[in-house]
């Protein structure tokens, strides 16, 4: 096997030096792009009631003509059945829509951050920096557990509301869309700040003082200046929020009702509990079509950055 | 000039209060002596003690820490190894696939993951349990090995390699010399980044799990669904205190070092 030659004039590499690329590449081949793969052809497979649950079944061993033959056995009932039940739809449109309002509710309270981070003073914003980073570290499930004590119908903030007068009788919080929207965005808000942090932080701030001597108000110069400047941050935290958002599984379950159905969920109990494999494989399928186009924006984004910039 | 306007002071303000007041209240109410969640007992460290005694959280505690141990040490070598190859091999064949597939994981719902692992190893006839969660848990976090390590090498002066390799230093003994020191507080907070990851994970651990593989946050998870109890927020607690650990040790560890740096450099 010939190794092409890299366009930086060097020796071949030794044996090591290609361990050093081979061993991750094959790891992340066989435990990455490979399950994909199986996910893709199961999608095609008719449910059966065997262990596996599915047919027809993988066997590499039979060779290149039994996966022939498998091919034809192909079916795109699942997707059919998809396209036709509502519960789908429902739950697809439902993440959507939830992943679309979150992230926009984390730009609106995580850009005030991340501007006060960045105006900070240089010797707090290491300390700032780690405070934004800390519960990140922390499980989210953990951050979720929080919420259930904090909202539930004894909790803290129904204590709060009674004692303030706010109100006579206390609201239900746990099971609604409001308390999985807290949730979310809770736990998603350090993914929105850093990124924005990141590029509000090199901003050049003699921009703004150009902007105001020649008369700019405030707001304008905010407009016209630091917002389009913070873009590359501010397309760089939706992407990072909106993605892991459409797929989330905990928060929508644990602080979820019966009306907020996302398609994790719905995943989920295909999977878990009707043990329908290749129904739960077309659901992962059209959910990842629905990620590719946001991932493939991002990874324009970055080439440009990284063809723009230095 | 810098000055803290009242409007920058306040948004930080109410953001990390948004950010630490529930944690703040879990760990309070951890201390509570009341077994009604919701009404303040008093002081007292009843549930820490009741902890000891619940094996089935303790041995879910075991499982955990061994598969963050593993999984972690895995994703360092394999994610410190991803980042020399991507920083310093310039481009070779598949360089595009390689580096997508490192960045996926870092976004990509778990679910999916989780699910794709899950029908690879049922697929291959491999019995489920500790070594499928470890190899789930690698996968992902080898990841986050990976961007920690190659902001590093970034950053990496390249003359002390050529100097040393000048002086005919071979270079497998100029990396393990010259290299490896220089980017070490990069693996050893990416080897704690990866071990606290691994901690955390309930759904890769879910979908890779098998019989007698119980995970920690598997089995906080199952006992969150029935609702708030006392010993949950303890062992929340604990969780909270070793991760908040994690991080500070690895952040003073990279100040340290820098300190060093600057000083020797002077």
């Amino acid at each position: 096997m010939s190794v092409p030659a890299p366009s930086v004039q060097q020796r071949k590499r030794n044996l090591g030096q290609r361990l050093v690329l081979w061993a991750p590449y094959a790891w992340l081949l066989l435990f990455f792009l490979v399950p994909f793969l199986i996910v893709l052809k199961i999608s095609l497979s008719q449910t059966a009631i065997a262990q596996p649950p599915y047919l027809p079944t993988f066997d590499l061993a039979a060779g290149f003509s039994s996966l022939f033959d498998a091919m034809r056995e192909f079916s795109f009932e699942n997707y059919a059945l998809l396209a036709s039940d509502t519960l789908y739809l429902h739950s697809y449109l439902k993440s959507l829509e939830v992943a679309a309002l979150a992230t926009a509710i984390l730009l609106l309270i995580g850009f005030p951050v991340a501007y006060g981070m960045a105006r900070a003073s240089r010797s707090w914003q290491p300390a700032l920096f780690v405070l934004i980073v800390l519960p990140f570290w922390t499980s989210f499930l953990i951050r979720i557990y929080a919420w259930i004590n904090i909202l539930q119908r004894e909790g803290l903030l129904n204590q709060a509301l009674l004692a303030l007068r706010i109100v006579d009788e206390p609201p239900v919080w746990l099971a609604t869309d409001t308390a999985v929207m807290i949730g979310i965005v809770y736990s998603y808000l350090p993914f929105m700040v850093l990124p924005l942090y990141a590029t509000l932080e090199r901003m050049d701030e003699s921009l703004l003082e150009a902007a105001a001597d020649l008369g700019c108000p405030r707001w304008k110069a905010f407009w016209l200046v630091t917002l389009p400047l913070a873009m590359p941050g501010i397309a760089a935290g939706m992407l990072l929020c909106f993605i892991p958002i459409l797929g989330e599984f905990v928060i929508p379950d644990l602080l979820g009702g019966s009306e907020t159905i996302m398609i994790g969920q719905t995943l989920w109990t295909e999977f878990f509990a009707n043990k329908d494999w290749p129904v739960a494989s077309a659901v992962t399928v059209v959910l990842l079509a629905l990620l590719v186009i946001p991932i493939a924006l991002y990874q324009c984004s970055q080439l440009r950055d990284s063809a723009g910039g230095r | 000039m810098r000055r803290a306007s009242w409007f920058n002071v306040t948004s930080l303000a109410l953001g990390l209060a948004f950010l630490y007041l529930p944690i703040a209240i879990l760990v309070i109410y951890s201390f509570n002596a009341s077994r009604l969640v919701t009404i303040w007992g008093g002081w007292s460290t009843r549930w820490y003690g009741e902890l000891l005694h619940n094996d089935a959280l303790l041995s879910a505690a075991w499982v955990t820490l061994r598969v963050a141990l593993v999984s972690a040490s895995a994703a360092t070598l394999l994610g410190t190894l991803t980042a020399i190859a991507l920083v310093r091999y310039g481009r070779f064949r598949g360089r595009i696939v390689f580096s997508s597939m490192i960045y996926a994981p870092l976004v990509m719902p778990e679910v999916i993951t989780g699910l794709s692992l899950l029908l690879l190893f049922v697929a291959a006839d491999v019995e489920r349990g500790f070594w499928t969660i470890a190899i789930a848990h690698t996968t992902l976090t080898m990841c986050f090995v990976t961007v920690v390590v190659q902001s590093r090498l970034v950053a990496f002066d390249r003359s002390l390699e050529e100097a040393a390799m000048d002086l005919g230093c071979p270079p497998l003994r100029t990396f393990l010399t010259v290299t490896l020191p220089l980017i070490a507080p990069a693996i050893i907070s990416g080897w704690m980044l990866a071990f606290t990851l691994s901690l955390d994970d309930l759904v890769l651990a879910s979908f890779t799990t098998g019989p007698g593989a119980t995970t920690l946050p598997i089995r906080v998870y199952s006992e969150v669904r029935l609702g708030v109890k006392p010993e949950i927020n303890a062992i929340c607690t604990i969780l909270i205190a070793v991760a908040a650990l994690a991080i500070v040790s690895a952040s003073l560890l990279t100040k340290l070092h820098d300190v060093g740096r600057q000083r020797a450099t002077r």
